[in-house]
């Protein structure tokens, strides 16, 4: 129903490259994150396959379909755009029955269809307002809700809660997942937050200059980074890492090491440190440390104590250290 | 910053306004006044002329003697028909320019804009003459014509700011949603640009009514819209003030009320949108 | 949406715009060069044939050309310190809270929107004329004479009722300008101790620069074809005591029905014009990237 493949697509304008050569598939009903820094190519890659932008080479399939070429709105696609890019001149029931509009069916259908997505979307009390009058975390509902009402092959999300405040976006992600397991359609999403891509995703792709990095379920990329890039960008706090003598010792160019698998003692260990400032968050505490190999962050349980200028003793777990070569791939 | 303002200072603020304004609106306040009395009253000094009768005559006596209605029917079809005919030629060309937009668009707005700043006597003998020789001399078509061109670069300007203001992310959604070229012009566009050729009209309209450089050199008497009309204004017998007054507040009244409306249009327009 | 087939599509909405104004622009301005190299004067038809640069001499030096240059330049100048000033006074003023706000905007904004012949003649007659004018009653009423304002100063009376009615454009301006002022910069400063007239001078006037500029410049476009004002009060006169380059040019060309003349005339305003198109160019230019 959903399955997309994207083979040897690129994608230039005339002052830059920005997709150079991209394979990938998506499967029939995952949740796919796109994640990268600024300026990746993810947004890109995302209105490549919603048909608004043309690609400079390459093939887009949809369900084995090729679809290259053809315009989004025969793709059965439904895209929510970070503005929600709703009709301001339209109610809430016009903007979610305009799709349906468009596609010819009765006025019957029309409203049936309507009322069930509101009800879902908990919208029903709100059909008769304009955009105007409805608070960010409403308008996307109503943005979902338009797209729900197509039943598209796939949904394509593109940084949907970056407009929202920090409170409104733990709870709209939580909803985004609920109506995955409702649809199972397969959905694509778009963000630069690694948070949203761990917790929501099936599968990640991790995306830098327009090539991707690596791609594989959220636990798979945290455990086993194929490079450097992906190793850094996922996980948060960020990943430590060492080069130099240290690394060398343990026979690579950069050594990275996750701050939980650090052992911290106040007594002994591998690498002696100086507490700069400790981040108590209750559950856990990071203290971030200048140490012999440089700074580090290691994380500490909510009870541990630790004041500007202690001495601690840092240790590394050996298992869970990674290892990357001189071109930052791992060994 | 919200904070409490002294009564006084409010009350000190209003006082200083009101003084200005008056003073800056006395010109049109008094000939509006003026305008309400006889010709005998509306040359005497301010209290005395108050506080005579107040008539309606002059503005009988105007229509009377000088078929008013005929000027002010030539003043609303130059402008109206005017800004309607290049609404119809801009309308397109502004929104291949706002959505469509080229490498070279820019510059060709420039280049628009830039024909506007040409000062008009420069053409004035050429067009002068041609006029002449194509028998438009003081028509309504010949000048409905020209005001067209003349306000055309401003009617695609402005019209072109508006067009840009729809979040390109609408038309995309859209298009997302199945709409054909076609319903997205008629369900989406023309819709969320309605209140921006309102806009346009309304401003340009009201530039086209008060235009006093080709109203003037070429109408004379058939086509002559209300600004050569009062131009020429002067009564045969000497007197006529009271009946200027009543001819010019009713030439300017209808522009008054529409200008009050097309603040934020004027400021847009003819700034080029260089102040926002 | 920018697939090949809406370009073309495009291309064909834009195509009758560009065409018109072209041929606009064109057309007339070709005619005028080509008059203004030729003998043509409408009152002596045996007089043809090419002229060179004779027409540009003749204007160029007769004694009239750069008494209109030097009122031209005048009545541009005058006008833009009187609206520019008066305009930034006055938006300080609206910018304030008061009561019936609307009803002094209405009053301050109406002048421009009266047209120019109706203003001339409002001013020449209900208010300037020395002996039914208004200013003549007040000034008896004070037991002065009447001073008779077109006779004996002209220009600076043409002045005076153009700046009336482009005040309130300005005004608008900087009104609009003003309330872009960035609240929070204001609040900031007034914390580190930045009193009233401080704020104004660092932070606000450097903000109505852009404002500034823009009103100079466009007002300038307008202000150099002044005409209908001129036409309506005194004829540029006495003599030609309110005679600008516009006024001049219409002289030349409607009056003593001097073609040739005139259209050399014209010329010198457009290349005059176009002078200060360039830089009006320029900064609109640097908005539309903006």
């Amino acid at each position: 129903m959903g399955k997309i493949v994207l083979k040897n697509v690129s994608k230039s304008f005339i002052a830059a490259t920005i997709i150079p050569n991209i394979d990938l598939t998506i499967e029939d009903g995952e949740f796919v994150v796109f994640v990268g820094p600024s300026g990746c190519g993810k947004s890109t890659l995302l209105r490549l396959i919603a048909g608004l932008e043309d690609t400079s080479g390459g093939t887009i399939n949809i369900d084995g379909r090729d679809v290259t070429g053809e315009a989004p709105a025969k793709r059965r696609l439904a895209m929510v755009f970070q503005s929600y890019a709703l009709y301001p001149h339209m109610t809430v029931a016009q903007n979610i029955a305009f799709p349906l509009k468009m596609a010819g069916e009765s006025k019957d259908v029309i409203d049936r269809k309507v009322k069930a997505a509101a009800a879902t979307l908990n919208l029903a009390n709100y059909l008769e307002r304009r955009p105007g009058q409805l608070s960010g975390g409403q308008r996307q509902r109503v943005a979902i809700g338009r797209a729900i009402v197509r039943q598209p092959s796939a949904f394509l999300f593109d940084e949907p809660l970056s407009n929202l405040d920090a409170a409104l976006r733990g709870t709209m992600r939580l909803e985004i997942c609920e109506l995955h397991q409702q649809l199972k359609t397969t959905m694509i999403y778009v963000t630069h937050d690694q948070v949203e891509a761990m917790t929501m995703a099936d599968k990640i792709v991790v995306l830098n200059a327009g090539n991707i990095e690596q791609v594989g379920s959220p636990m798979e990329l945290y455990n086993k980074p194929r490079n450097l890039f992906v190793a850094a960008f996922i996980g948060s706090p960020k990943m430590n890492f060492i080069g130099g003598a240290a690394a060398a010792g343990y026979g690579a160019q950069t050594i990275g090491v996750r701050p939980e698998h650090l052992n911290i003692s106040k007594t002994e260990g591998q690498w002696r440190a100086t507490v700069g400032v400790a981040e108590h968050l209750g559950s856990d505490t990071f203290i971030h440390v200048q140490s012999d190999v440089g700074a580090l962050t290691a994380r500490a349980d909510g009870e541990f104590d630790a004041q500007h200028g202690d001495t601690i003793y840092l240790t590394p777990e050996r298992s869970k250290m990674h290892r990357f070569d001189a071109n930052q791939g791992i060994i | 910053m919200a904070r409490q303002i002294k009564g006084s200072a409010k009350a000190g603020n209003t006082l200083i306004a009101w003084v200005i304004g008056f003073v800056i609106f006395f010109p049109i306040l008094w000939t509006i006044l003026m305008s309400f009395h006889g010709e005998g009253d509306a040359i005497k000094s301010p209290l005395p002329m108050l506080a005579s009768p107040w008539t309606f005559d002059s503005y009988g006596e105007v229509q009377a003697r000088s078929n008013y209605s005929l000027h002010f029917f030539n003043s609303v079809v130059i402008s109206l028909g005017s800004t309607v005919l290049a609404l119809i030629i801009a309308i397109p060309a502004a929104w291949a320019m706002a959505f469509v937009p080229g490498r070279r668009t820019k510059d060709l707005l420039m280049w628009m804009l830039s024909t506007k700043m040409m000062p008009a006597v420069g053409v004035l003998i050429p067009m002068y003459l041609g006029f002449k020789a194509l028998g438009l001399l003081d028509t309504l078509t010949g000048l409905v014509m020209l005001m067209t061109l003349a306000n055309l670069p401003l009617v695609v300007w402005m019209l072109y700011t508006y067009f840009k203001e729809i979040p390109g992310e609408i038309l995309e959604a859209c298009r997302m949603d199945g709409a054909s070229l076609r319903s997205e012009i008629t369900h989406i566009l023309v819709p969320l640009a309605v209140p921006g050729i309102a806009s346009t009209l309304l401003l340009n309209v009201i530039l086209a009514w008060n235009e006093a450089f080709w109203t003037l050199q070429l109408t004379s008497s058939k086509a002559a819209p209300l600004t050569q009309f009062i131009a020429s204004y002067s009564s045969p017998e000497g007197l006529f003030y009271a009946k200027l007054s009543a001819a010019s507040t009713m030439a300017i009244a209808p522009i008054l009320i529409l200008g009050w409306f097309s603040q934020k249009q004027l400021v847009r327009g003819l700034t080029f949108g260089a102040v926002k | 949406m920018a697939t090949q087939q809406s370009r073309l599509a495009a291309r064909l909405m834009v195509a009758p715009s560009v065409i018109l104004l072209f041929i606009w622009m064109i057309v007339p301005l070709v005619a005028t060069v080509w008059f203004s190299f030729r003998n043509y004067n409408l009152l002596n038809p045996n007089l043809t044939g090419w002229a060179g640069f004779n027409n540009y001499y003749y204007f160029l030096t007769d004694p009239n050309f750069l008494t209109a240059i030097w009122h031209t330049l005048a009545v541009v100048v005058g006008v833009l310190i009187v609206t520019v000033v008066g305009g930034i006074l006055l938006a300080l003023m609206l910018d304030r809270p008061m009561w019936g706000q609307g009803i002094v905007r209405i009053m301050v904004i109406a002048p421009f929107f009266v047209m120019p012949t109706v203003s001339g003649l409002i001013w020449k007659n209900l208010l300037m004329n020395p002996v039914n004018g208004m200013f003549a009653h007040m000034a008896k009423g004070l037991g002065l004479q009447p001073y008779d304002f077109l006779n004996q100063a002209p220009l600076t009376s043409i002045i005076v009722i153009v700046a009336w009615a482009w005040l309130p454009f300005s005004t608008l301006i900087f009104l609009t300008s003003l309330q872009s002022l960035d609240g929070e910069q204001q609040e900031a400063a007034e914390m580190d101790g930045a009193g009233s007239l401080s704020r104004f001078i660092h932070l606000t006037i450097p903000h109505l620069t852009r404002a500034i500029t823009v009103v100079i410049l466009i007002q300038t476009i307008f202000l150099l074809s002044v005409f209908a004002e001129i036409a309506v009060t005194t004829n540029g006169g006495p003599g030609t005591a309110s005679t600008t380059l516009t006024y001049l040019v219409y002289v030349q060309a409607l009056l003593n029905y001097d073609v040739g003349g005139g259209t050399a005339g014209g010329m010198v305003a457009v290349i005059l014009a176009n002078i200060v198109a360039f830089f009006v160019m320029r900064m609109i230019g640097k908005n539309l990237d903006a």
